[in-house]
Parts: structure tokens; C-alpha cells; sequence
């Protein structure tokens, strides 16, 4: 799903890291958004929603949607669509609405 | 505390050129974005922009973003803050920001608020699964991250970022199997539909989506025709096999914070929701917060740069900066905006401010 | 219909397309913009005067045919890639299109293409005789395309093998 070549653009990438997506281990960009690095290894379903449990996935890309909220490090509610990559995170599918600590 | 003379939420193109041009009075400016980079929606717009020269016309909406952000770095007197979210505007005026975990108060004289608009949901079965992407979140995808948004995409809405989002899938890589728009006729400008029409991709105007479908993730659309009167026509259902729905149904301004600050608002649909009510140089019936850009009222970036720099000329004025040369360059930011809106595709733009524009307020 | 397809019709392009004695001259622009819209740097860009200035910032371009050498400047520098640049003279059975391309691959100069319409329909085939891509022009491409030339109004954009949607 990686774009290789643009007419237009040059993407300035940041290291090659690996992560985890509910302990898979998968590998990204630093730097750019979890929910790209997710996307780009084929991974859609990013939540469900809390009555029905449907899936939901990417939609807004500017953190205000609530369509992607994630468990990252064990920190819930993460906006994965504007939280960046870092090596070595664990990204994992929330359940439930997540505990304030 | 920080305190600083005018703040600016957004480094959008509306937010950057207000503090060029407030910067450029000598106000001391603070620039808040929640962005790691300023540019706003510019930094993923490859195409070139239409306009004048003072709105950077031809020029790629990439490359005005680093032409604005330039400009901002050259004035010492604009501090830019970046990864910083505004969370409210309290009744004393402050401004509280997060910022890498932390909570910043800022207390300005003047707020200008330029935090742009958010994509709008259309309802139909299975709008909710995985897949169904907001037009500009696919084109973040592809034009910030290098990443394809999918195989096959169908498109929904033929005005401008339905259409040029379109034709950037295609410099992508990425299939467009058609474009569904509800209105009879396309609402973009006709340029971007030619171009996307001719590189084949057939443009189905009276057609909507009926539903989506498919196992967790999309797979799939139903379309259907509309007749004069926009309902569906049974029995012209055709179905398109994608993983990609994208909608490109308008956006809305993200008001949060002047409904928050308690400013007064107004529902108008011209401008796409509901917008602040404010005077001809952008200040809203609180004096200390003024608007610019889409959040002011969906429209061009080139608009909301030459809004960006009236509101942020109008702050100074009204702080007793800037003098001649700042009056002088205001005026000479209204007649170029008078200028974009004064075609046909100004017309809608304007019948919307004739509802919100008034005077607010005057100086104390 | 135009509003509805994004195909210009035969009327519409009646109003912007140069005289057949023009044509007979030599290259001239084809400026296929039907819209008031607020943009101006065709005319900003052509060096000649051809295009004339805009009093209003929406007023559609108006090519002065006598002063176009279908240099092709305007060509890369319409923000909506609605400029073309048609040489009836090129030769004896072939006209010359030049038009713009912002897509990868680029053609290879002397590579047979599929050329299409304005419904992106293939056509014909054409040769491509030159692709300019300076950085003056910002990463439009301008192809330089010879196609018999009874389809010289007809060939608007072309299809390059591995092109990644070229499968379509």
C-alpha cells in the first residue's frame, strides 16, 4: 500500500521501526501516524463501537472524528490518526472505553 | 502564564498569513497549531492553486505552504508553538493549550481563531465501516504519508475536493471507478472535472450512494440514480466493487471554541454550518476574538489567506499598532477579497455573509 | 453536457476553439475553460501578450490568435490543465497536441501511446515526439503529441504503459 513513486511528491521518511498491533509485530515509518503505519500493513479496523461493537476505522486524519481511538502503550482513547510512531510501541485494539489512571 | 499580544489559533493558510501581516506591525504574535509542521490542509494539496499572484496562483498548495511558513519564520517577534492544542477560552480571557502533556495558559489581548473546517458524514448503510474515508483524510494518507488509502476507490460528491481528490488517487497509483455526485450538475469547477473525466473516470451526477457493504470492512457499493426531485429511482441500482468509499460532501467549520468563548453564532448553510457573527474585518461580538479562514466560513485557501491577513492587520489596528502602512495594506486585503468573490462561484459566499456580517462591536 | 459529465460539448468548444484559417497557420493554444472562475496566471505566464490581462479576476481567458506561437508556457502553468496547444502544420497527415501530464511514467520521447478523448476513450494511437519537463514548468509535464490529424480536436490526454491504472 506503500506509494513508491509520485509526479509530484518526494516523501521525506523518517527510520525504518518496528511496533506491535495487538502483538503482532509490524513495521513502519518514525514519525509518521500510527494509523498510516497500521493502513500501509493492511490493518482497517482500528475500533468498534461501544453499544453495537461495529467496526470503525480510519476517517477524519485530524484527531477530531473519534473513529480511531486506540490503546497505545497502554494508554487508551489515543487519536492514532495524529499520534506518531515510535519504535517499539504496542498498539493494541481498546475494549471498552478505557480506564482514566 | 505566557502572555503575548495577539494569539493565533491554526497555522492553516488563514492562521499563517494573519501572522505574517500582525507579525509585520511589530505586534508580538503567538502562533498555536496542533500540527509537528505550519501549513494546515496545504501540506498534502499537490495541485496548483487558482487565484492571483497575491494568493500565489499556479503554485503548487505544498510549495505555499512553505512560502508562508518562511514568512513566519522571519519575523522574531511571531513565536510559533506546534503540537499544541487549544482546549478552551475561559470568561478572563485565557487561552489554556496543551502541549506535549502539558497544560500552557496564555493570555493574549487579541485571539485570532483560524482552526478551519472537518469533513462531513453522509448517511447511508454501513457509513461506518472501515473504509469509508473522509476525502481529505484519504488524501492526508496518500500525500503526507506516501500510503494508499486503497485498490479502488468510488468517490462521493463532484465539488472541488471530490474532484481533485480523484485526480490526485490517480497520480497515486490508486483506481477511481467513478465519481457519484447527488446534484444534477457537478458542483467544482469544471477545469478539475475535465481533467479527471478525460484520464476516464465517469462522473454520475443525480446518482448517491444507496449503501455500503461488506464483512468488517467495505467491499462494495450500491449506487443509485436520483430523480429532479432527489429521490431514488428504484430498479437503477448498479453495484461497484471497491474498498474504498470516500466522501467529499462538504465541510463544516470546526466552531467548538467560539461556541466555547461564548461568542454569538449563526447557523448559515451558504458558508457550511454555523459560523460567528462578525464585522467586515472579521471580529466576532467578542472584541478580543477575531475569525479567518474556513472556520469563518467554507470557502478557497486563497480567501482565507487574504481573510487570515485582514484579521490579523484588524487585531493590530485595534491594539494601536501598525498605523498608515497597516490601514493602507487592509484595505488593499478587501479589495483583492472582493475581487475572488465577486464571480460566480463568489455569489453563494456572499449571500451567506450578508447574514453574519454586522457591526459587532467598536473599540473600547 | 458539460455540468453533468465533465465532457465539454461540440457548442462548447465551438466558443473557444481557433478559426479553421488559424489552424491552417501553424501552433496556437486551445484554451478549454469554460467557467468564470478566480484565476489568472495563463495570462500572467504568456510572455507574448496573446492572453490578454484580466480586468476581473473571473473573466474567462481571451487568446489573441494573431500573437499565440503555441509556445506552450500557458500549457504548464494553468492551475486546471485546461490548455492545449494545437499544430495542424506539423505534417502532412499528422497534427502536433501539446498538453499537460503530471503522471508516472513519463513517455519516452519516440514511444507509440494510446491517445484519448476527452471522455479519457481511446482514440487513436500517437507518437510522442518530445516530453518537456523543466523545472520552470513545477512538475507539469508538457507531452508533445503527433496523432493523425483528423484527430486533432479530438486528443486531449494520452495512456502510458505501466502506468499503475492503465489496466482500465
Amino acid at each position: 500500500m506503500r506509494i513508491t513513486e509520485h509526479p509530484i511528491l518526494q516523501y521525506q521518511k523518517g527510520p525504518k521501526v518496528s511496533f506491535t498491533f495487538d502483538g503482532q509485530e509490524l513495521e513502519g515509518y518514525e514519525g509518521e501516524t500510527i494509523a498510516a503505519a497500521l493502513h500501509a500493513a493492511g490493518v482497517r479496523i482500528l475500533s468498534h463501537s461501544h453499544v453495537a461493537k461495529r467496526p470503525r476505522g480510519f476517517f477524519c486524519a485530524i484527531g477530531t472524528c473519534s473513529s480511531c481511538l486506540m490503546t497505545v502503550d497502554g494508554i487508551p482513547n489515543v487519536r492514532v490518526c495524529v499520534e506518531k510512531l515510535r519504535a517499539g510501541m504496542r498498539v493494541e485494539t481498546q475494549k471498552g472505553k478505557g480506564v482514566l489512571r | 502564564m505566557i502572555e503575548t499580544q495577539i494569539a493565533i489559533i491554526g497555522g492553516g493558510p488563514a492562521g499563517l498569513q494573519a501572522a505574517t501581516a500582525a507579525g509585520q506591525t511589530g505586534a508580538q504574535v503567538l502562533l498555536i497549531d496542533n500540527f509537528d509542521r505550519l501549513g494546515g490542509q496545504l501540506v498534502k494539496q499537490t495541485h496548483m492553486f487558482f487565484g492571483s499572484q497575491q494568493q500565489f496562483a499556479g503554485t503548487r498548495g505544498i510549495d505555499i505552504a512553505t512560502k508562508l511558513a518562511k514568512q513566519v519564520a522571519a519575523l522574531e517577534n511571531v513565536q510559533v508553538m506546534l503540537e499544541a492544542t487549544a482546549l478552551g477560552i475561559y470568561e478572563d480571557g485565557v487561552l489554556l493549550v496543551e502541549q506535549h502533556d502539558r497544560v500552557h495558559k496564555v493570555k493574549a489581548e487579541r485571539i485570532i481563531v483560524a482552526v478551519g473546517a472537518s469533513e462531513r458524514m453522509l448517511a447511508f448503510p454501513n457509513n461506518d465501516l472501515p473504509g469509508v474515508y473522509g476525502a481529505g483524510a484519504a488524501q492526508t494518507l496518500m500525500n503526507v504519508h506516501g500510503v494508499k488509502p486503497g485498490h479502488r476507490v468510488l468517490m462521493v460528491g463532484a465539488g472541488n475536493i471530490g474532484l481533485i481528490v480523484s485526480y490526485q488517487m490517480l497520480q497515486a497509483g490508486v483506481e477511481v471507478v467513478g465519481i457519484v455526485e447527488a446534484a444534477p450538475t457537478i458542483g467544482g469547477y469544471l477545469v478539475h472535472a475535465a481533467k479527471v473525466r478525460r484520464a476516464g473516470v465517469p462522473i454520475y451526477t443525480s446518482h448517491t450512494v444507496k449503501e455500503a457493504y461488506g464483512e468488517g470492512v467495505v467491499e462494495g457499493a450500491i449506487i443509485w440514480q436520483l430523480d429532479e426531485n432527489w429521490s431514488p429511482i428504484p430498479g437503477t441500482e448498479r453495484d461497484v466493487a471497491v474498498d474504498v468509499i470516500c466522501l467529499a460532501v462538504g465541510l463544516s467549520p470546526l466552531s467548538d471554541l467560539l461556541w466555547q468563548a461564548g461568542c454569538e453564532m449563526a447557523y448559515v448553510p451558504e458558508l457550511g454550518g454555523s459560523v460567528a457573527v462578525r464585522d467586515e474585518l472579521l471580529r466576532t461580538s467578542n472584541p478580543e476574538i477575531y475569525v479567518a479562514g474556513d472556520v469563518a466560513g467554507v470557502e478557497e485557501a486563497s480567501s482565507a489567506m487574504v481573510e487570515g491577513r485582514i484579521a490579523g492587520l484588524g487585531a493590530a489596528l485595534s491594539l494601536g499598532l501598525g498605523g498608515e502602512t497597516a490601514f493602507k495594506h487592509l484595505q488593499e486585503a478587501r479589495e483583492q477579497l472582493t475581487a475572488l468573490r465577486s464571480g460566480p462561484v463568489g455569489e453563494k459566499i456572499l449571500a451567506g455573509l450578508r447574514r453574519v456580517e454586522r457591526e459587532v462591536a467598536t473599540d473600547a | 453536457m458539460l455540468k453533468k459529465t465533465g465532457i465539454p460539448t461540440q457548442a462548447d468548444l465551438q466558443e473557444v476553439y481557433p478559426r479553421p484559417e488559424r489552424l491552417a497557420q501553424g501552433p496556437v493554444a486551445v484554451i478549454e475553460c469554460f467557467q468564470r472562475i478566480p484565476c489568472n496566471p495563463c495570462a500572467t505566464a504568456c510572455q507574448r501578450g496573446a492572453i490578454q490581462p484580466f480586468e476581473d479576476i473571473n473573466d474567462r481567458p481571451q487568446l489573441d490568435v494573431d500573437r499565440c506561437n503555441g509556445c506552450a508556457l500557458c500549457v504548464a502553468s494553468c492551475p486546471g490543465l485546461a490548455i492545449f496547444v494545437v499544430d495542424e502544420t506539423y505534417s502532412e497527415d499528422q497534427a502536433l497536441i501539446k498538453l499537460p501530464y503530471e503522471f508516472l511514467p513519463l513517455p519516452q520521447e519516440g514511444k507509440i501511446v494510446a491517445a484519448l478523448n476527452r471522455a479519457g476513450e481511446k482514440v487513436g494511437e500517437g507518437i510522442v515526439v518530445r516530453v518537456q519537463n523543466p523545472p520552470a514548468f513545477d512538475r507539469t509535464a508538457v507531452i508533445h503529441l503527433a496523432v493523425p490529424r483528423e484527430l486533432a480536436s479530438d486528443v486531449r490526454n494520452i495512456l502510458v504503459e505501466g502506468e499503475p491504472h492503465a489496466e482500465r
